[in-house]
This record gives structure tokens, sequence and C-alpha cells, in this order.
């Protein structure tokens, strides 16, 4: 069994991740997206898919790197750093283990054009303002050649340049989820104009004729291929978000030590002090909750909703916390859009909300934990 | 870790052996400190299940599980000592013997000591035949500690101490006191003190109980007055005592910080809600909070098994105890404001299992070190703010 402690191979694969991210896509290069107004960028992810993080999840077989879950999470932790931009989530963590999931003849082919780079999948499931995948409405009529699917989908990230789609729906039999070509007849999607510069689409779904082969795992049991890659998405996204507030932390301390007033530096008043200091024990905490989702994920995949809940709830909080005493140490600039700090607050802010917010994790954990 | 479980045989070994020596009486789960077994020279066991507990535990070295064999320990690595805890959990036994000794004048000996000293003073912890207290704090040295005061005179063939020192907990109970005085008052405040061991039956020393908010009170104002201390009673060096007492506190504030995280130890949350509310909760904003306490705990508690992890791998853990105690005193206080408001007015009366703990919960912060305190160290240390 492996502990919490970061093994020899994490570290280096955390030390390549930071140095190719450094060079590729630094914050500058989220900001140069967005001032062409561009939210995704092909060249980047056929990058990171040579290096074989597309295939992070995959089997050696279908051509992944099959890496596991905590270095996929410690992949997002080194992204959320800078907010490099890519479909690493959606495709490579959930896409992935949606197929990793269903039978084996029918996913080899998505998984090995996931981990190929060919396939770029997003994820369908809100229909409201709340990730609740148990309250899908979008209808699948069977027909005589198959399913007619019909209904709305918001929030879907990188739904505006996928080229596939993983769409929950309910049949007669309960929920299901299909796999669809993004350009297939009768889907509308419309990208959004998300304040984190990203990539989400509302999608409309107007009687999109489909054979039954387009069903991962089968009718009505949507679930046993979703939840595990549900909880990965939601340890990758508590990565990112975690690796987002250590950024957001450490820009902080920099500018406390470096900015003065009343002629000493700022970072010499113990009210700032205080609050740092508080902010370094909850990174600290939220650390060991994440590397736990990573660990039980490997170990004992099972067993992870509470773990897994536990490093969204923990994240999120932390981020948020991150990202506002980052804004308010920083004075006037922080609120500036040329500085950096902003990206990160509104990053913070859609991660909060991308597979269910801290409320919805905290639910789950009560559950877990009898309270 | 939360979500795996490793059987062991150890594990089973060392349940087996509880199963076996640990008398039934001593397995009603009660960490009350009216039931804790301090031990000393004149400890007067509350029965004889108590005694036997803690004889046998001490025979196999498991009142100091992590203590070399030679000082009376079992010599338990991180892994084994938290299944041992684990398994008495699990028993809902109690722990044989608690003391200062065991928490904190035993690491510093095991790192500062001398052969002699080692030889001389961790057994009879080990075996609770001998009863420490701490005297750090004084009246003009709280959160400042290096200032303390109270005088220790070389005289050739002994030191004659002279001071007062405050807040000194069970000093009135106590064997002996590890001290911090002042050797040398012309150096820089932190260069001139050393830790110093002196029987509390000397001449010379007395105490006056302090009454808590708690009412109890477990702590008194210990007076020196002329006491004389043999020359070998110094641990470290003369004058170097600043080493010993910061290390000495790492391991007192892990202690005070464990107590907090109630995912082992104190009650879980869940079963205080389902007893004060038998016929269901009203009130969401209880159990909202409920929530967002065990969140946090859990999170905490993972934080204990990651730094034992990174140090069983020979990664460096920093400041450790520092944030452990902030983080944990601070959350030990949320639990209790919590367990408070779950029983309403049930839990006002004296006597009642509440109120007492609750108030108690409130020194968690102030003791070894305050939150402010923790804070600073973590600025300054970590952060390197200044
Ligand atoms: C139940 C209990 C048991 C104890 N047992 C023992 C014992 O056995 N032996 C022993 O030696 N001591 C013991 N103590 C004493 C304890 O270590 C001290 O109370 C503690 O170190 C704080 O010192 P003080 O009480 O003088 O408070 P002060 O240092 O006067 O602090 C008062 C307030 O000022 C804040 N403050 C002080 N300095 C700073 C600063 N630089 N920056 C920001 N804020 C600051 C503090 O955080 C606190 O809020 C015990 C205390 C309690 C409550």
């Amino acid at each position: 069994m492996t502990g919490l402690a970061q093994t020899t191979d994490e570290t280096m694969l955390v030390e390549s991740a930071r140095s190719f991210i450094d060079q590729a896509a630094p914050v500058s290069h989220l900001r140069g997206l967005r001032d062409a107004g561009k939210t995704y960028d092909p060249d980047l992810w056929a990058q990171m898919v040579a290096m074989g993080w597309a295939g992070v999840l995959i089997p050696e077989n279908a051509g992944g790197s099959d890496m596991g879950f905590t270095a996929a999470c410690l992949l997002s932790q080194e992204m959320g750093k800078t907010l490099a931009s890519s479909p690493f989530i959606s495709t490579a963590v959930i896409a992935a283990t949606v197929f990793r999931h269903a039978a084996r003849d029918k996913s080899q082919k998505a998984l090995k054009e996931i981990a190929s780079g060919h396939r770029i999948y997003a994820m369908a499931i809100d229909e409201r303002g709340k990730f609740a995948p148990e309250q899908v409405r979008t209808y699948a009529k069977s027909t005589d050649k198959g399913y007619e699917l019909s209904g709305s989908k918001v929030f879907v990230v990188d739904g505006g340049f996928a080229n596939r789609l993983l769409i929950l729906a309910r049949t007669d039999e309960g929920l299901t989820l299909f796999d669809i070509a993004a350009d297939a007849t009768g889907v509308e999607i419309s990208p959004n104009s998300m304040i984190d510069s990203r990539n989400a689409a509302n999608i409309t779904l107007d009687q999109v004729a489909l054979k039954s082969d387009a069903i991962v795992g089968s009718a009505g049991k949507a679930m046993k291929v979703l939840a595990p890659a549900l909880h990965a998405g939601q340890a990758a996204v508590a990565a990112e978000a975690t690796g987002l507030a250590i950024a957001a932390f450490d820009m902080t301390i920099a500018y406390l030590k470096e900015r003065t007033q009343f002629g000493v530096k700022i970072g010499s008043f113990q009210a700032l002090q205080h609050r740092a200091a508080h902010l370094w024990c909850e990174i600290e905490a939220t650390r060991s909750a994440l590397m736990n989702a990573g660990r039980v994920l490997d170990q004992s995949p099972q067993d992870a909703g509470l773990a897994v809940s536990l490093a969204k709830a923990r994240a999120m909080q932390t981020a948020r916390l991150a990202v506002s005493e980052g804004v308010q140490m920083h004075g006037g600039i922080g609120m500036t859009d040329e500085f950096d700090m902003g990206f990160y607050m509104k990053r913070a802010r859609v991660l909060a909300e991308w597979l269910g917010d801290y409320g919805y994790h905290a639910e789950k954990i009560a559950q877990a934990r009898g309270l | 870790m939360i979500g795996i479980e490793e059987p062991e045989a150890f594990r089973f070994a060392v349940r087996a052996w509880i199963a076996e020596n640990c008398p039934a009486e001593m397995r009603d789960g009660d960490h009350s400190p009216a039931h804790i077994c301090w031990g000393g020279r004149n400890w007067v066991f509350e029965s004889q299940a108590q005694q036997l507990w803690l004889e046998r535990a001490s025979a196999v070295g498991l009142t100091v599980p992590t203590w070399p064999r030679e000082y009376g320990g079992a010599g338990l690595d991180r892994t084994r000592e938290k299944i041992y805890r684990e398994e008495l959990e699990r028993a809902n036994a109690r722990l044989p013997l608690q003391s200062f000794g065991i928490w904190m004048l035993g690491p510093a000996l095991l790192r500062f000591g001398t052969p002699e000293q080692k030889r001389a003073y961790l057994p009879p912890i080990a075996q609770g035949k001998m009863r420490w207290c701490q005297g750090y704090s004084e009246p003009g040295a709280g959160s400042d500690l290096a200032s303390v005061q109270t005088k220790c005179d070389d005289q050739g063939d002994h030191w004659r101490v002279n001071g007062q020192k405050i807040w000194t907990s069970y000093a009135d109970k106590a064997d002996a006191i590890f001290a911090l005085v002042r050797t040398d008052k012309h150096a820089p405040k932190h260069k001139g003190i050393s830790f110093l061991l002196v029987d509390m039956a000397s001449d010379g020393v007395s105490t006056k109980p302090i009454r808590l908010i708690s009412g109890s009170s477990p702590f008194c104002e210990t007076f020196f007055d002329d006491v004389q201390v043999p020359k070998d009673r110094v641990v470290g060096e003369v004058n170097g005592g600043w080493d010993v007492a910061k290390y000495l506190l790492t391991h007192e504030r892990e202690m005070i910080s464990g107590g907090g995280t109630g995912v082992s130890g104190g009650r879980a949350l869940g079963a205080v809600l389902a007893d004060a509310y038998p016929d269901g909760l009203a009130d969401q904003t209880l159990r909202n909070r409920a929530v967002e306490t065990e969140i946090d705990a859990l999170a905490i508690s993972l934080t204990l098994d990651r730094y034992k992890d990174q140090s069983s791998a020979g990664q460096g853990v920093g400041h450790a105890s520092a944030m452990l105690k902030y983080l944990g005193t601070e959350l030990n206080k949320s639990r209790h404001e919590f367990i408070m408001s779950a029983y309403g007015s049930n839990a006002l009366e004296w006597g009642a299992g509440f109120a007492e703990p609750w108030l108690r919960s409130k020194a968690n912060s102030i003791e070894g070190g305050t939150s402010e305190v923790m804070l600073s160290i973590i600025a300054r240390r970590v952060l390197d703010l200044r």
C-alpha cells in the first residue's frame, strides 16, 4: 500500500510536468487565448497528448500510459498552478474512466482514440444551475432503429470544441449514457462566454437519432460507468483547484515580501502574517485530502466516494479563500485585469460548480459519516 | 488513510494481546479526566483493574510504545504505534497510563539526555512510578516564554533556585518538575536558559492551586525558595535549555492537537445528533455545522497521516507541529461548541458531562503556545515573513 507521501516517481512526474507547463502554458498563454477570442489551443493539447497525458488513465494495450489516478491528480494540480487550458479533465480523466468501465469490445476504440488525441470528449450532465445527475430529464425515446434524444444541457465543459459528447439522458430503463458525435444531426452547440475564459457550452438536442450501440455500458445503468468517472473527474477538479490555490498563495506571499507601505514591507504586519499562515494551514490540510483521494481511487476505487467528496469540498473552500485573500492582500492591483490574480479567482469560481459544489459534496460526506 | 484498510499480522497480534490483557473494567471507553491513570509515587489506583492494566502494559513497553526497549518502551515504529492505538480504540480500552513524562519529558530526554539521565528517568515514567509537571510559564513569561526569570545560581556543588512559575498543571500532584530557569542573566534572553529537573519534595518548593472556569483546579502557582538541586539535573547544555524547551514544545503541541480531530477518540458527531435528537433534527443549521466540523476533522486527521508517511519516507515535514496545533485545537473548540448547541439546555448543568469539557477545550488554543503564537511561528519560519 502506498501511503500519503509522494513517491520519487511522482515527484519526477510533477517536476517534468512543471517545466513543460511553465514553458508551454504559463498564465500568459491563457491570457493570450482570451485576448485572441479563443478558448482552446489545439497545439497545446497535441503536446500533452504526445507526452502521454491524454492516456494517463488508459491501459497500455490501448495506447495509454496507465499512470493511475494519483498521477492524473498531480498533473491536474500542476496545470491548475498556471491555469493551463486543455480538455484534460473532460477527456483524459472523465471520458477515459467511463470507457475503462464499459465493455471492452465497445470501448477499446474510444480509449485508443482518446489516447492518440483523435477524440476530444465533453461530458453533458447538467441541465440547470447545479450538478444533479439523478435529476436529469433529457429523454431518449426508444424507436425501431434505436433511440431519439431530446433535451437541453448547460455548462458542458469543453463542449464548444469537443468532437464527441457523452450525454446523460433518461430512457425508459432509467439513466443512460450516450456517446455521440458532436456534429450529429439535431445537436446544436452554443458556446458560453465564460468568466474563466475557458470553454463551456449549452447544448440542445432535438430528436437526435441514435442506434442503440451509442449507449455506453447498458441502458438504465449509466451510473455503473459514470460513477467511477465522476469520482475521477471530481478528484481531478479538486486537484486543479488545489494547484490554483497554491499558486495564488505563492503569488500573495511574494507580494507581501515586495510591497512597501508605512516604510516597511507589508509582510511585516501581523494582521497579514496571521491570515497568510492560516491560509497555508488550510492548503496543507487540503493537500492531504487530495492525496488521499488519489490513493483511494488507485487502491480501493469502490470506496472512493467519501475520499473524493472530501477532497472536492476542501479544495473548493481552500481555493476560494486563497483567491479572495489573494485579491485583498494585493490591494488595488489585485483588482486589475493586467494582474493575473483575477484569472485565478474566476477559474476557482467555475471549478467550484463543476461536478458538484461544496454543498453537494458536504451532503455526500454527511451521509457517509452518519450525519 | 480513509477508505483503505489493510489487515496486518501485527494488527491481529495486538488485538489478541489487548483481548487477553486489558481487564474488562478498563474497556469502557471512558477517557474522561477523572479516570485517567497518571501514575506517580503517591498514585492511588481507582481499582485493581486500573493497576493490573498499567502493570501488564508497562511490562511489555506498551505505555510508551515508540520508546526504545532499553528504556521501558516497545520500540514500535509510527505505523505500528498507530495500529496499536486503533486497536485500543477498537477494544474501547482506556490508555493504561498518561502523563507529562510520556508526552513531553520523555521525548526531550531521549533526544538531549545523557545515558545516565535516560536510565534514571525514563523507566520510572514508562512504569508510571514517577509523575512530572511542566514549569515553563511565569507571571511575566507566557507567549514570550524566553523571558523566564526564575533564578538558578551555580553554588559549586549544587544549583540554587529562586522564583515563581504559574499555570503549572498538576504541580500539587507531581513528584518532579522540569523547569526553565535562568542560569545567565547577562546573556541574550534565549541564551541564558537551562532545562532543570527538580524534585517537588525538595525543601523550598511549594504550590498553590488556581481554580479554572470549568470549576476544577488542575493547575497551580509553583514557588521556589532557595531550593537546592544536584548539579547533574540539567538536561542538555547549561544555558542551552532553549533548544530542549522548543523540542519538547513540538511534542506537547502534537499531543494537544490530537484531541481535536475526533475522527479517532472523541465522540462521532453523528452519534451526538442521534443521541440528542432521537426523533429527528428540527434545525438544519446544526447539521450543517456538524458537517463542516467533520470535513475539517477528516482533512486534519489525513494531514497527521500524511506527515507520518512523509517522515517514514524520509521527507521533511517542516513546522508540522505548529500547524497541527493551530488547526487541531481550533477544531476541538468548534466541536465542543457544536456539542453544547446540540444538547441545548440539557448541557447547561454542572455534572451533565458537557460544560466541563467545553470549558476545558477553550484552553487548548492557549496552552502549549497560543493560536496566535502558532500563526506567528508559521509566518516566520515557513513563509519567511518578517
Ligand atoms: C489549562 C492550561 C494548562 C496549562 N498548563 C501549563 C503547564 O503545565 N505548564 C506551564 O508552564 N504552562 C502551562 N500553561 C500556560 C500556557 O502555556 C500559557 O498560558 C500560554 O503560553 C500563554 O501565555 P499567557 O497566559 O501569559 O498569555 P499571554 O502571552 O499574555 O497572551 C495573551 C494574549 O495575547 C496574545 N499574544 C501574546 N503575544 C502575542 C504576539 N506576539 N502576537 C500576537 N498575539 C500575541 C496571545 O495569543 C493571547 O491571545 C497552561 C495554560 C492553560 C490554559
